[in-house]
């Protein structure tokens, strides 16, 4: 296959790899947050991190397109190493992927750190456990299945995503276009053959990551039950 | 909940008996002449025309697969020739409605001039429409070409998926500057901008046919007939674009 068609593959998959460890950066402590604060404006934030799985990609990629752009946080942040916006480019793509794929990582998070519930922390705390080292030596362990869910379905996530990139990447070969966006041009200028090769690779890719998934959750629980 | 949806059935089936309606694929750059047309049109006839906008390319690959149009406004020759040809339009009925003037604009005063600003470093990012599905895009490649710069360029390239969103990448300043279409800027007095001599591209000579799905259609043919008129044509000129008639 011509590097015109391996191109778009390898930058989907370096975005999506690339957006997943961010989001298990940064989504681990918010969804220990949200699974164990008392603080009643909890739920707010919880709504905030959700709000991708309901809205239009066009509204994300419209405040991106502006956030992103020289008068918004996005141009200052560009700035900072000379450059004046940071649509079109691949860090922008990862900035829009981790806003849009969040909600699938935080909340099987939540979900696993909900279901570790106070007793094995409580007990780890009576056996003089820190906070960090109940957290880090008890929860995580426990939560193991929701990172794997989270991980998996973020990173699936990101490498199905369109609407965003269509509006914030620009179509640039090895910077952002994606695989997406890679099938819609195919189409859309008539190359069915390329099309039906990337999009039936999609198809399988997204079929094996899902089935996976389902397979080895239900491992797991019978391991466990 | 019965007499709801009896209502809303009512409703729905009584706006298409007052008037006809027809679908209208529309290339993106024509897009705010089109709808003045279309509301031109509704006034004089009754008739309500339905604007789809789009990269032509795009609206083609769509009507090739029997998308519901009636009539195409293409943003080039070739794509409505190819559709008579492959039956999907009534032959005969396709003729030039106008002629695109292309621009290189800048959301930025000061930015351009003339050509030179193609050659300098004043820039990071250069926006032009898909030039593999839209016409615009082609003729700004043909620009750069013909100027000797496309290849220096080209790593500065950013590809709008249609003229309205290259349009909206220099807009918003996301791309310093980019080559959009005269009938964008109808009207519109910010920034800087070149318009660029005829002889640097091919005339960007945009056609409309009558789509096999609109030949029976009264609606449709008045469309097509509205459009080659003088009040179509007086709106036509005002956004900028050429005729053959002048």
């Amino acid at each position: 296959m011509p590097a015109e068609i391996w191109g778009p593959v390898f930058l989907t998959l370096r975005l999506a790899t690339l957006s997943t460890v961010i989001l298990l950066v940064l989504g681990t402590p918010l969804a220990w947050w949200l699974a164990r604060a008392q603080a009643r404006w909890k739920e707010a934030v919880a709504t905030l991190v959700a709000l991708p799985l309901v809205l239009p990609p066009t509204v994300l990629g419209f405040y991106l397109l502006i956030g992103l752009g020289p008068s918004g946080p996005g141009g200052w942040l560009a700035g900072l190493w000379g450059g004046r916006s940071l649509a079109f480019t691949f860090e922008g793509l990862v900035i829009g992927s981790v806003l849009y794929s969040m909600p699938f990582v935080v909340q099987p998070l939540r979900n696993a750190f909900e279901a570790v519930g106070d007793r094995p922390l409580e007990v780890a705390a009576t056996l003089r456990a820190a906070p960090l080292d109940r957290f880090l030596t008890v929860a995580l362990p426990l939560a193991r299945p929701g990172f794997l869910t989270g991980a998996v379905l973020g990173f699936a996530h990101t490498v199905g995503e369109f609407g965003v990139v269509l509006m914030i990447g620009g179509n640039i070969p090895g910077e952002t276009r994606v695989l997406s966006v890679a099938i819609y041009d195919y189409v859309e200028t008539l190359q069915w053959p390329r099309a039906h090769l990337l999009a039936g690779g999609m198809l399988v890719f997204s079929f094996v990551v899902i089935l996976g998934m389902t397979l080895l959750e239900k491992r797991i629980g019978r391991a466990r039950g | 909940m019965k007499n709801l949806l009896l209502a809303v059935f009512m409703a729905l089936a009584g706006g298409s008996v007052r008037a006809e309606e027809i679908n209208v694929a529309v290339a993106a750059n024509f897009t705010e002449a089109a709808t003045e047309i279309a509301t031109a049109f509704e006034a004089a006839t009754g008739h309500r025309a339905l604007l789809s906008f789009g990269p032509t390319g795009q609206l083609f690959t769509q009507i090739t697969q029997n998308a519901p149009f009636d009539v195409f406004l293409a943003a080039d020759s070739a794509r409505p020739a190819r559709a008579v040809e492959e039956g999907l339009a009534v032959a005969g009925t396709n003729f030039t409605y106008a002629i695109g003037k292309l621009v290189l604009w800048s959301a930025d005063p000061g930015l351009v001039t003339d050509e030179t600003v193609l050659s300098s470093d004043g820039f990071t990012r250069i926006a032009l429409a898909n030039p593999e599905t839209a016409p615009y895009g082609a003729a700004a490649v043909d620009v750069m070409r013909n100027l000797g710069v496309h290849d220096r360029l080209e790593p500065k390239f950013v590809r709008g998926n249609s003229i309205a969103q290259t349009y909206q990448f220099v807009a918003t300043g996301n791309a310093e500057l980019g080559f959009v279409a005269l009938s964008q800027l109808a009207g519109r007095t910010e920034g800087s901008a070149w318009i660029v001599p005829d002889d640097l591209y091919a005339p960007i000579r945009q056609d409309a046919v009558l789509l096999s799905n609109g030949a029976g259609n009264p609606a449709a043919q008045a469309f097509v007939g509205f459009l080659k008129g003088p009040e179509a044509a007086a709106i036509i000129a005002r956004y900028g674009y050429g005729t053959d008639a002048g």
